[in-house]
């Protein structure tokens, strides 16, 4: 529960204090990527057991709301972030491509727990599991656990506004923009 | 109605039938060919009225598949597994669907994922898998699929 917002991340740019207030100096992207950070809403999507993790993390013991990550979407429409809480098995593979392709750019990714990650428990021996979910579509932050815990998933959370903060957006990174330097 | 009188009950509605210990409930071996008038008997006995199966699964057991039925009578609480040995090569049985409705959509899972054949039954066809899966039996011991599993 020591989970901490980053501060040692705040809002990028310069205040240059004048008599009648203050004068900002900042890079557009900069800003424009910290709000995306710090307004990231997730897609309802639960496929098994990490799903009562997520709701977990998401209700009032934990509550994800303090870092940004205010209002689950049921729609992937209004999405910026999908959290792929539990098996993907080869059914529901497709709707899983289907869902992230409805999703608006900028969209991010988080394996949760080890079948999104690997396939977990049913790697070996199993007919029907996806191997990983990367295997449909790209992972940005992947978790480790069976389940894991709120923890995990809010230190996840975090560690993907800090990626992008960071930087290019997975577009941005496709388009290839040499000249958008990487702050 | 305890087991004790269950024991001394159900064998006189079929003498065939042999009993096992050792379970929570009352376990009961039968012949597949006596399964459908034994059912409709446990139906519509009024001192056994088993309304409620809740439970219905298959057992591969390498050498042959068991079916297992859960009954439960909502109205005397009393409860029994009734067990029944199928041959592996052909596994048949009746199905129980008209007396049990629930047993549609469970018959249809066993029958996707073991092979049991359930002779009556209304609409015996795949029920979760895709198309193209008739005649793969993943929960069978020996189901191989080189394409999806990593053997271990």
């Amino acid at each position: 529960m020591d989970v901490k917002p980053d501060i040692q991340n705040p809002f990028p740019g310069e205040v240059h204090p004048t008599p009648t207030g203050g004068v900002l100096v900042t890079a557009i992207d900069d800003v424009i990527n910290w709000a995306r950070s710090n307004s990231l809403w997730p897609l309802v999507f639960g496929t098994s057991c990490c799903a009562i993790e997520m709701m977990s993390t998401a209700s009032a013991k934990y509550d994800w709301s303090r870092f940004g990550f205010e209002v689950t979407r049921a729609t992937p429409r209004q999405a910026d972030v999908i959290i792929i809480a539990g098996t993907i098995v080869n059914k529901m593979a497709p709707v899983l491509k289907r869902l992230y392709d409805q999703m608006a750019d900028p969209k991010y990714v988080i394996a949760m727990g080890a079948c999104a990650t690997s396939g977990g428990p049913f790697f070996y021996n199993t007919y029907s599991v996806v191997k990983g979910a990367d295997h449909v579509i790209p992972v940005d932050v992947y978790i480790a656990g069976c389940p894991p815990r709120p923890e995990a998933l809010l230190h996840s959370l975090i560690t993907l506004q800090k990626k992008i903060k960071a930087g290019l957006t997975r577009e941005q990174i496709r388009m290839e923009k040499p000249e958008i330097p990487i702050p | 109605m305890t087991n004790g009188d269950l024991k001394i009950k159900l064998p006189e509605i079929l003498p065939s039938i042999t009993f096992e210990e050792g379970g929570q409930w009352l376990n009961i071996n039968i012949e597949p060919k006596e399964w459908l008038l034994f059912a409709k008997n446990l139906r519509n006995n009024p001192d056994l009225d088993f309304d409620y199966l809740f439970c219905l699964t298959c057992v591969d057991w390498r050498t042959h598949l068991t079916m297992v039925y859960h009954l439960e009578s909502t109205q005397y609480r009393h409860t029994i597994v009734v067990k029944s040995k199928l041959d592996r090569n052909k596994p048949e049985i009746e199905s129980v669907s008209q007396i049990w409705r629930t047993t549609d959509f469970h018959e249809r899972e066993v029958y996707e994922l073991f092979g049991v054949n359930f002779l009556n039954h209304p609409d015996l066809r795949l029920l979760i898998l895709p198309d193209g899966w008739e005649g793969k039996f993943p929960l069978r011991k020996d189901f191989e699929d080189p394409v999806n599993m990593i053997k271990l």
